[in-house]
């Protein structure tokens, strides 16, 4: 692999590009997102802002609880998340521990949702707490069972001991294991990396060692998604553009909950990596309760009034 | 569905409805409106819409405000303890609160800045010098300013039009902590805000007098500043009525200050947080149509990262979204006069002329009101006037640096030094950049930020005196220095 020449996989040149990234001003972050926090979107530009963020779900599902049954019934949702109305989108994909990839992926196919595809949470999820040999056996399961996207975890204790070239081979790995059969979401657990400083190194080492989208959180920890977070990795993938021509996409997951914020997210997307990034192909949103606020919302846009939450499947 | 290949805001209009402008308006003098004699229009520069006419006061009215204000102070405002007139600035802050949205609209209407900033900036930043100076009323035996400051008596204010009523409250708040009644003229092009301001006085009960309001153009200002039963003058606007002012008070015992024009110097070291670096600039130069006496008029860019930065702040400035000021996703609004862009044209032609290259964002300006699209000029050096005068405008003048010293040295070769801003990762730099840059308001990694706790005001012929915090208050209490 030549990294799109931006290193050659030793520890010195991933020190070097690591190195000269332009730092990250924290007030400065925070401001520039809460202002555009106050974007207002209203009548056709809001009605089009929740179907395009239907079709960019990843309607997950991560609990130790999960069975084959209730994974079937997100895929169903995931293929018609309005049964009542056939105009609403399909989501992105679902989202899934590896051992449910097969069951999802059977399903959807059998409900006629093949353009809907399977994400599998990988390599140790959500810690990343395991042997590389486990990490990698991990994928190729996920991989083997049909998924289409693996969405990784880096190990952020290596990261935060400076460990860089311990999680860049990861990724490079991980990505070799992927090969052509799925797309490799990269996650950074952004709670834990603390400083946006490191979101954006994490961004550019995920970027340069193959990562096809950079994605925030894991859901399992506290702050998740926030807008300044999503922000940093949107002017990283916009900048890596600008370096490679090759479009990285973005994926926040964790803490989007209503439409308002999945609204909010695509203001930050249009106002700075661009109009080019809004679609599922480069940006997702993780999450399972927004989905049904976004049904919701939009029966009230056709109907004028908020219908019970009853009128939407609760799975 | 409705198919759209991007994403389009959809108009999102603040309501008028909360706003009732009258046809006509007289001036607030002892507490009562009265009717003036000669009127002129006041215009939304949006649009160009008549939204009112505004009186023109002439030495009648003037008199008869100072006379007043005199009667005001001598019989209830010197008398009353600070507890009390802190009662008063507590009150008017609370319903300028309470009324702030009634605020930004009419604010917004009448001077043409985006409704997001009269809402987000403008008001709040009004009622907090209230609320700030509320608490200073009974404590100024406190503020290490002697042992028993006294007011000067009657104060003449003189405002601008580019933040009419944050400005109002710059002036009328701390004279009134402090025990002074006021005169006061908001700009010719902007008296609403001022004008609804007299009814909050009126609503707080506000003792007749006490807080006088005169509109009119420059000849109402001279009738302010000349006139003799006035003891202390406080002036915002250009440096050039600021000398006329100057040379007038020069002979009488009037105390003045004066705030006065900038252009600022924003510095970009190559070890800035480039992204964040480039939201200062435009925030610097693009805030409030770059009708800011302490805007980044100037920004003088480490010559490593020029191409860079330049690229990126082009892009950012794509985006700007100008247009409908009443509409909560503008960014930019009109320019206030039909005056004031002649006389950006004027400068950016000058600019043009002197070989500086022009580069605007690509927008598409409204057919009415008055208009100017966010500009660069790359290529500027120290000669050009462009880098010297001051534009007031939406127009950016980008010069480069090698060294530190240089930028410096760059930094502080102007008439004038109201504020400066510094980028860099580095604390050391801006540690020492903050020392050598001779200007009154130093950000660091930061620009535009305001605080009713931090004085405010410049060096050179950026004014005199400081507005805001303990200093700003020193300057409505005699025997003070406040320099």
């Amino acid at each position: 692999m030549n990294f799109y020449g931006l290193v050659d996989g030793t520890e010195a040149s991933l020190k070097k590009y690591l190195g000269s990234l332009s730092g990250v001003d924290q007030v400065g972050a925070d401001a520039r997102a809460a202002m555009l926090a106050t974007r207002s979107i209203k009548t056709t530009s809001k009605r089009w802002a929740i179907d395009t963020a239907i079709t960019m779900v990843d309607l997950t599902t991560l609990e130790g609880a999960d069975t084959p049954g209730k994974v079937k019934a997100l895929c169903t949702k995931a293929v018609r998340p309005d049964p009542t109305d056939s105009t609403v989108p399909s989501v992105g994909a679902v989202c899934v521990y590896n051992d449910m990839v097969e069951i999802a992926r059977t399903h959807l196919d059998l409900i006629g949702g093949q353009h809907v595809g399977v994400a599998a949470v990988s390599t140790a999820f959500p810690s990343g707490r395991a042997s590389m040999a486990v990490k990698i056996q991990d994928t190729k399961d996920a991989v083997n069972a049909g998924a289409s996207e693996i969405d990784m975890v880096i190990d952020r204790g290596a990261f935060l001991s400076g460990r860089y070239i311990e999680v860049f081979d990861e990724i490079v790995k991980i990505r070799e294991v992927c090969g052509t059969k799925a797309h490799l979401k990269v996650i950074f657990e952004t709670g834990e990396l603390v400083t946006y400083d490191n979101v954006r190194k994490a961004s550019f080492l995920a970027m340069a060692a193959g990562a096809d989208f950079i994605k925030t959180s894991t859901g399992k920890v506290a702050p998740a998604a926030t807008a300044p977070v999503v922000l940093v990795m949107l002017e990283a993938v916009r900048d890596f553009y600008a370096m490679t021509q090759v479009r990285i996409g973005v994926k926040p997951a964790g803490g989007i909950r209503n439409t308002k914020d999945a609204i909010k997210q695509l203001v930050l997307v249009n106002e700075t990596a661009g109009p080019e990034w809004l679609k599922p192909s480069l940006f997702r949103i993780g999450a399972s309760a927004l989905l049904n606020d976004l049904l919701m919302q939009r029966m009230k846009m056709d109907d004028g009034y908020y219908a019970s939450p009853q009128y939407v499947t609760i799975d | 569905m409705e198919e759209k290949l991007s994403f389009e805001y959809a108009p999102a209009p603040e309501s008028r409805a909360l706003v009732t402008i009258k046809p006509k308006y007289g001036h607030f003098i002892g507490g009562k409106f009265v009717a003036g004699s000669k009127h002129f229009p006041t215009i939304n520069p949006a649009t160009e819409e008549v939204l009112s006419q505004i009186s023109l006061a002439g030495k009648a009215d003037v008199d008869a405000a100072v006379k007043a204000a005199r009667k005001a102070y001598t019989t209830t405002w010197s008398k009353m303890s600070g507890k009390e007139r802190g009662k008063y600035l507590f009150r008017i802050a609370r319903i300028m609160q309470e009324r702030s949205r009634e605020f930004a609209v009419l604010e917004t209407l009448d001077n043409g800045k985006p409704i997001r900033e009269s809402r987000d900036v403008d008001v709040p930043l009004a009622a907090a010098h209230f609320f700030y100076h509320a608490g200073w009323a009974d404590k100024l035996e406190y503020a290490g300013l002697g042992t028993t400051p006294k007011a000067h008596g009657v104060a003449g204010q003189i405002i601008p039009w580019n933040f009419p009523l944050l400005m109002l409250a710059w002036k009328v708040a701390p004279a009134l902590a402090a025990g002074n009644t006021v005169v006061l003229k908001p700009a010719e092009t902007t008296s609403l805000t001022a004008l609804l301001f007299a009814e909050v006085c009126q609503q707080a009960e506000l003792p007749a007098g006490v807080v006088n309001i005169v509109t009119g153009d420059g000849s109402t200002g001279a009738l302010i500043v000349n006139h003799p039963g006035i003891d202390k003058i406080a002036f915002t606007g250009s440096t050039e009525v600021g000398k006329i002012i100057a040379r007038a008070v020069a002979p009488t015992n009037k105390s003045v200050t004066l705030e006065l024009g900038g252009k600022a110097a924003n510095i970009i070291f190559e070890d800035a947080a480039i992204d964040e670096s480039v939201e200062g600039i435009v925030n610097g130069i693009f805030f409030n149509q770059g009708h800011v006496c302490c805007a980044g008029s100037r920004l003088i860019l480490q010559e490593s990262i020029a191409d860079e930065v330049i690229e990126k702040l082009k892009n950012r400035m794509a985006k700007i979204r100008v247009g409908d000021p009443m509409d909560k996703n503008t960014d930019l609004g009109a320019i206030n006069s039909k005056e004031q862009l002649l006389k950006i044209r004027e400068l950016s032609a000058a600019g043009d002329s002197e070989g500086a290259q022009r580069w605007s964002a690509p927008c598409d300006l409204p057919g009415k009101g008055f208009w100017f699209a966010p500009t660069i000029f790359t290529g500027v050096t120290q000669a050009h006037r462009i880098a010297r005068e001051e534009i007031f405008g939406p127009v950016l003048s980008v010069l480069t640096f090698r060294t530190p010293q240089e930028a410096i040295d760059k930094a502080n070769n102007t008439p004038f030094g109201l504020s400066a801003g510094i980028w860099s990762e580095k604390g050391s730099k801006v540690l020492w950049a903050s020392q050598q840059l001779r200007a009154g308001v130093i950000w660091a990694n930061t620009f535009n930020k305001f605080d009713p706790t931090s004085p405010f005001g410049g060096y050179k012929e950026s004014g005199w005196g400081r507005e805001g915090g303990r200093h700003g208050l020193s300057a409505y209490l005699k025997g003070v220095s406040h320099e």
